[in-house]
Formats: structure tokens, sequence, C-alpha cells
């Protein structure tokens, strides 16, 4: 059995499975719950200054679903705890104190002002906890008032934050970012100039849920108008993926830890982050569409994939995919690959021949000695993708990658053996000599 | 060999009120529940949206099936009912009664994937009803009008779809229907728990809403109009009528209580207000191999037969009943037995006390009876062997080939001025859908003959 143990800036939890800073870490109640359902550890709900704030009383979620009512994408108004801060302070000490094992962060939010961190910092460490997490991403309500997003949105805020905690504190600093900006790479940055451990990543995106057509106003909506809420769960993961991604292969923040965040419901979206570079995972959406109780299915699944290709241990993962992922420019332009579809397990329902015949290349046929027939053409296939995408049936459409030699149907020439990319490309006017 | 006649003989057993109200409730109520929002919404999800999806192939009405299940999905109930209605005007009770497991349903290419099709008919009852619970206004309109008016004979599918196509073209017509109410097997033909809730004539009302269409009820073709007459009067006429004669069973029947033809057995549950006032034996026999012998047969177990046996003269898949239909007899309760056919109809005192049979056997071509015979005792026998055209009131103005009246594929008839179509039309599978198909066809084919 895979050890699922974690080590994170040497802050040790059980799994990687973290409940990121969110409705579901709001209180001992809630966490409580959480560690006897087998969390690895919790990022508190974000604290600040007091007076505390308050929250709408009215819908603070919204959600994306499929025809079946199952949830793809999510998103919320909630603010920042509601809650004293001494509240808050007194029940993360004695959570602390009774689950030793588990990792217990606390999320800070309060004005980017020296004297503002200066003041809380000591009174978040004086808790026991494990390190703090600076809350740089909310995208609604907070970032109105100059904090949250509106701080992850400025490089140079970031690093003077990060500073200031690692100068006040003695707690590893996480930096959680805002994916609400055109290149994460910049804010990461800032955050490791700063001095900050690591980053999480990523926050929720700016969003609106939709539109009531016979009301027309915003939906969910507070009374007659709504505000745009931080957009997560699945939908929102493949753009988590490539933020981490994009952190884990800059040469200037390579090896930077990360915690993993965006739309992680299951084991396996878990192993996709850890391969792009996270070293833990945030959970909040499937948390608050399950229940606390799926993290069991989660470290299941992962303990068995993990067992079933060797590892034993998370941190064996971490990473091993970011060398995969590089820049447009080197990919392979002798790389020639062109779909296959199986016969024998071809339902015939002719998606991939009218979605290729109306928006690709008309590569597959609709038609062979009168019947209802759908068969690659090799000679016009640009080895695109789309079909895969759409058959309804698994591994019955795949790519054929050729051979070097063999004739490309649809150029007529073959496959060369070597790797060449855009950069020496003959159509490319900057081009460079091989 | 003759068996004796059975000592039960007197204890003969017909009457009404076997059950208690709830268990007629619940035995003639909805057989398949409509299915609900999130029910519909899920199943719609399940369709793949094919390239000339190979299920509007195999429906005889060519209904968008995609486009319609894609519009429940897109919460557009409206567009929905337009994609079946435009298709198929009677798409509501198609959507009901279309043995869809060898339509549709058998062609969707789930069955490859997963051995379950979508629920093309339930979803077509989805959007159909939830349409029909909200028309608002009209789905379609009727065209400016031509001048010409057009004889449609029969109330039935295949009359109120020619109906309803000519006048969506802006033709005048003048249906008539030797019944009290228009719908013909829709109205009279069907299971009464396949069609609840006086669904045939609220379809027929809302077809009828189109406008133009003048409906005669008890006005029978040969008693109080001719075909003759017809061709005079009027433009073009449609004839769709169906099959009203009942095909004998060969064999001499005495006067007795308890003798029925099935199609009467159904009519008359399908008209009734009180189950429990309707007789039924507590031993039935239905002689027979259709889906009219299912239906009866079903019935009367639902009345409180305890007994009830089909018994038809071939094998199995000789019987015009689907498998889905054998199925369901099977399920409530029906002893289905094969290769037998009847001999004598048993009385005693003037009531039916049981059938002798004789066993029969394939021989070459043709069917043989046996020696062998044996008696099966019932109260109450019902004859399902088939319904005939009824020939008399067409003279010789029409060709007929088996029975039936002879058209081109698009209706024509051998009278320039006449169509027809539905189960009275020679090459037909005795489908509702196809009587729909066949009435629509022959309105385009009218509009074209008289033009406008």
């Amino acid at each position: 059995m895979a050890d699922l143990c974690t080590e994170f800036l040497g802050i040790k939890s059980p799994n990687p499975f973290w409940l990121a800073s969110a409705p579901p870490t709001d209180k001992e109640y809630n966490v409580v719950r959480a560690f006897e359902a087998g969390w690895g550890g919790v990022v508190w709900k974000t604290v600040g200054e007091d007076p505390h704030i308050v929250n709408v009383y009215g819908p603070r979620y919204g959600a994306l679903m499929g025809n079946d009512r199952r949830v793809i994408g999510f998103n919320n108004i909630e603010l920042i705890s509601d809650r004293p801060l001494r509240t808050n302070l007194d029940e993360i000490r004695r959570v602390k104190r009774a689950w030793p094992d588990r990792a217990m962060i606390i999320s800070i939010m309060v004005p980017c002002e020296e004297e503002s961190w200066k003041r809380i910092l000591p009174m978040v460490e004086d808790t026991g906890c494990d390190g703090i997490e600076l809350n740089f991403g909310c995208p609604h309500g907070m970032s109105e008032r100059g904090m949250g997003s509106s701080v992850g949105q400025v490089p140079e805020y970031i690093e003077m934050v990060a500073r200031w905690c690692k100068t006040y504190s003695k707690l590893p600093v996480i930096v959680k970012l805002t994916p609400n900006i055109t290149d994460i790479r910049y804010p990461a940055r800032a955050a490791k100039a700063g001095g900050a451990d690591a980053v999480s990543l990523i926050n929720t995106i700016n969003s609106v849920m939709g539109v009531n057509l016979e009301t027309m106003t915003m939906s969910p909506s507070v009374g007659k108008q709504g505000s745009h809420g931080g957009y997560c769960g699945t939908a929102v993961r493949p753009i988590a993926l490539n933020m981490v991604a994009e952190i884990a292969r800059d040469p200037q923040t390579a090896g930077l830890p990360i915690s993993g965040i965006g739309g992680v419901h299951t084991w396996h979206d878990a192993a996709e982050f850890i391969a792009l570079g996270a070293g833990t995972v945030q959970v909040c959406t499937a948390a608050m569409v399950y229940g606390f109780r799926i993290v069991q299915d989660m470290c299941d699944g992962l303990s068995n994939f993990m067992d079933e290709q060797g590892y034993t241990k998370v941190s064996q993962m971490v990473g091993k995919a970011v060398p995969s992922i590089t820049g447009w420019s080197n990919l392979n332009m002798n790389h020639i690959e062109k779909a296959v579809i199986r016969q024998d397990s071809c339902i015939q329902c002719g998606r991939c021949h009218v979605v290729c015949e109306d928006t690709s290349h008309q590569a597959i046929t609709a038609m062979k000695d009168g019947k209802r027939h759908f068969e690659i053409k090799e000679d016009e296939c640009v080895g695109c993708n789309l079909c895969v995408s759409v058959c309804p049936v698994p591994d019955t459409i795949t790519m054929r990658t050729l051979a070097a030699g063999e004739i490309d149907q649809r150029t007529g020439k073959a496959v060369p053996g070597h790797y060449a990319n855009w950069t020496t490309h003959p159509n490319n006017p900057m081009r460079v000599a091989v | 060999m003759t068996l004796p006649e059975p000592a039960t003989a007197a204890l003969a057993d017909l009457r009404a009120g076997r059950l208690d109200a709830a268990q007629y409730r619940h035995n003639f109520c909805d057989v398949y529940p409509p299915l609900s929002l999130a029910q519909a919404r899920v199943e719609a999800d399940r369709c793949y949206y094919c390239f000339e999806a190979p299920c509007q192939t195999a429906c005889p009405t060519g209904i968008d099936i995609p486009s319609f299940i894609q519009r429940i999905a897109d919460n557009n109930i409206r567009g929905s009912a337009h994609a079946i209605l435009s298709a198929n005007p009677l798409g509501g009770m198609c959507a009901r009664v279309c043995p869809t497991e060898v339509l549709c349903e058998e062609a969707c290419v789930r069955n490859s994937n997963e051995d379950k099709p979508v629920e093309i008919g339930q979803l077509q009852r989805y959007a159909t009803d939830a349409y029909f619970a909200a028309p608002g206004k009209p789905l379609f309109t009727r065209a400016a009008a031509t001048g010409r008016t057009v004889a449609v004979v029969g109330a039935g599918p295949a009359g109120l779809a020619c109906a309803h196509g000519l006048a969506r073209l802006g033709h005048a017509v003048v249906v008539f229907d030797a019944n009290a109410k228009p719908g013909g097997l829709n109205e009279y033909g069907l299971a009464t728990y396949k069609t609840v809730d006086n669904f045939a004539q609220r379809e027929v009302e809302w077809l009828l809403s189109i406008g133009g269409i003048d409906i005669r009820n008890k006005s029978a073709l040969g008693r109080d109009v001719t075909l003759e007459q017809l061709t005079k009067d009027y433009d073009a006429v449609f004839l769709g009528l169906g099959l009203a004669g009942v095909n004998s069973i060969g064999i001499p029947e005495p006067k007795a209580n308890g003798i029925h033809h099935a199609v009467e057995f159904i009519a008359q549950l399908r008209q009734a207000h009180d189950y429990a006032q309707i007789p039924v034996g507590r031993r039935v026999v239905v002689i027979g191999g259709g889906m009219t012998a299912v239906d009866a047969a079903v019935q009367s177990r639902k009345l409180g037969a305890e007994e009830v046996t089909i018994v038809y003269r071939r094998g199995e898949e000789a019987m015009s009943a689907s498998a889905h239909e054998r199925d369901w007899a099977r399920t409530n309760g029906v002893l289905v037995r094969l290769w037998a056919a009847p001999k004598e109809i048993l009385t005693h005192n003037g009531r039916v006390t049981g059938v002798r049979f004789a066993h029969t056997q394939q021989a070459g071509d043709r069917l043989q009876e046996t020696e062998e015979t044996f008696t099966l005792q019932a109260d109450m026998v019902l004859k399902a062997i088939g319904q005939s055209l009824v020939d008399a009131p067409l003279g010789s103005m029409l060709e007929l080939q088996g029975g039936r009246i002879v058209t081109d594929a698009k209706g024509a008839t051998v009278h320039p001025k006449v169509w027809a179509g539905g189960d009275c039309r020679v090459g037909g599978r005795d489908l509702t859908v196809e009587a729909v198909e066949h009435g629509k066809v022959a309105a385009l084919a009218i509009h074209a003959a008289i033009g406008a």
C-alpha cells in the first residue's frame, strides 16, 4: 500500500488532500468533521481584522449543471470569515491541539499596510498552526476594498507583503495566487522574490453564472442585483493545470513548492496536479457538492494508482510530467499521426464524420458500398484529434503515429525520422539555421 | 379424440364487478407512466445527436428525432413539439402506441454501445404532453384559402393526418366518420392503459384547432354518403376507412352469452365510465395472435379474470403481436397456447362453457389440423383473428387486392379523384404511425393534383 504521507514546507500531513480556505473550513465544527472524515489538512477560512466583515444573507453560491444536475462549475460571493478574529484563533488552537498530525494552515487577508500584517501575524502564529496562506486571490467583494485579488494582480504588492510576512513571522508562507491576470508567472516570481516558501493556485475566476431570462436578472442574485463571483469546480481544472505547469516550468520559479487548487474532484485530478508540480492539492467544490467523505475515495484511488505504477511516496510523482510541457515552437513538426476507427466497436453514430466534414478536414467517410460506414481518409487526415474528442465510445477512435519513412498519404512524402520544430521551419521568416 | 363436456359447465361464471374500485384504478392506470422533468432531461442527454440519425430513418413519418430530443434537453418544449408534430400530427398518440422497439428504438446506436436505446417514445410523449398542457399560440397556421374542398372518409389516424395536412395547405376539409367520436382506432381500438385521460380526444381537439376541418360523426360511407356522390361534390376524396369488418373464426358460432369480438370488447372498455360495470369471464379464451388478442387478453386479466388463454393456430414467430406485446401478455399472467385451431364452441343453457381445439402442424406450406383435440373451459370467448375492409360501399370504383385498396406510393387509387391510406390500403404493416404517414403523403399528393 502506497504511503500517502506528505511533507510540504516541512509540514506533515497523512495525505496530500487539504481542504482549501473556503466555507468548509469556516469553523471548528466543520474542520473537526473534515479531520474525522480523513482530510490530510485544512487551510482555515481566511481571517481578517476586526470588526469582522459581514456576508449577504441571500444566495452566495451558484452552479453550472449538466442535464443530470451534476455540478460542472460552481461560484460563490462569500467573503472572508464573518466571525471575530479571536473566535477563529481560539478554535484553531483547540483543533490543532486535538489533531496534531493534520496540517493546519491559516489563510490571512488584511489591508495592504505593514502595520496590519505586523499586528496579526504573531496572533496567528500563537495558535500553534503550521503555516500561513496569504489570500491574494478572492476576486469578489474584498477586492473592491483593496484586498484579495486586487493585491494578487500587482506583483510588487505580492512581493512586498510576502516580505513583511517573512519578516514578522517564522511560519512557512504560502502565497495564494489569483488567476485573474494575464500571465501567472509574474505574480509567482514576485512571491518568490518576496521570500515566500510556496505558492498555491488557483483561486477562483471572475464569473457570472448565468442570467434569469424571465426577469433579465443575473443569476443567482441578491434581490434585483447580483455581483460577479469566484468560479471553481471541475470546469476550471484545465485552466488551473496550465497555470501550475507554467510556474513549474518557468526557470525563474522552477522548484518553488506549489499547492495545487482548482477543480480537484477525484484522485485522478489530484494526481494530475501532482504530476505537474504540486506537492499537495487543495479541494473545496468536491466537498461542497458531496460532503467530506469524498476524501476517502480520493485517498483510495490515489493509493491504488500508486501501487499499480510502483510509486511508494507521493513525492516521487511530483513534477514528473512537467518536462512534457513546452512551448508550441518546440513541437516536432515531423511527428505525424492519423486517426483510426475500430470498425468492431464503432456504433455508427456518425458524429466523427459530420464534425470532420463540417468543421475540419473532410477526412471521414459516411458511406461505403452503399452502406453507412465511417472510415478515415488518410489522404485528408491531418491528425487533429477532433474525431477522438467527439466519439462516444471509449477506445474506438485512436491515433496512430506514422513511423519514420512511412508515406504520409496526405502529402505523398515520407515521414522524416528526425526532430524539427518551427524555429527552423522554412515557412518561418524568423527561422534560425538547424 | 374428444374430451367429455366439462363437469363444471353448469358453473359458468361471467360477471361484472370482480374487483374493488382501487384495484380497477390501479389496473387501468397509465401502463408506462410519463417521464418527470428530471428523467426527461437525463434521458435526453443520452441522445448522441447522430449524423443522419438511424432512428429518424426508421420512423415511418421521419420525425427529426435528434432535434426534438435536443430541444427537450435545452428546455425548448415548443420547438420539440414542432419537430414532432410537423412530421407527425398524431405524434402524441404514436409516442404511446408505436412499437418503438422495432422502429426508432431498434435503430438507436446506443443498442450497440450498451444494449439500451434512448427512450425515444417516452421522450416524444414527454414533449407532446408538455406542449399540449400549455400550447400557447398555434404551432401551425393555414395557408391562404384555396377554395378547394376535400372529403375525407374516416377520422382515424390516416384521415386525421390527411385532413390536417390539407388544412395547413389552405384547403377546406369535410371528414365523415361512422362513429360517434372521431379518432378511429385511437379512440376505440387501443387498450385503455395505453392512452389514459381521454388523450385521443384531446389530441383530436388540438389537431382540429388549426381550423378548416369540419367533422361529421355518425356518417357512414354507404349508409349516409356514397363514394360516387363524394367524388361529384368534392375536389378530391381521401379514404381512411380502416378495417371495420371482423373476420369469422371459420366454425359455426352458437348463439350464446359470452361470445364476443375482441374489438368490440376493447371498444367497450375504452368507452366505459366504470370498469366495474363490464362483465368478464372467470376463464377467458382469446382466439388469435395479434395486438388485438393481446389487448383483449390483458384487459380481461385486469378486469379480474382468473385464467386467460390466448390460443393461436401457428408458432410464436408467426404471431403478429410483437415480442414486446407477447412479453407484456405473459407478464400479466396470460397463458399463450400455440399450434391449436378452434373446432367447436361449447355452450350450456345459452352460455358459453368452453372451446374445443384441434392441435395443428405445419405440412409444407400448409397448416394442418391433427386428430388430437383438447378443450379449454371458458366463461367468455373473445375472437381476435383479424379485421377486414368493408368493401361494399366502394362498389366497382376502385381496384382491390387481397381485400384492400390498391394505390400508388402517394396513395392515389385508380380513380383520379380518390386517394386512400391507412389499414385499408394494400401493403401496410397496420401501424398507427404508418397510417399517419399515408395521410400526410396523400395530402401533399392531393394538393399537387387539385392545384391551389
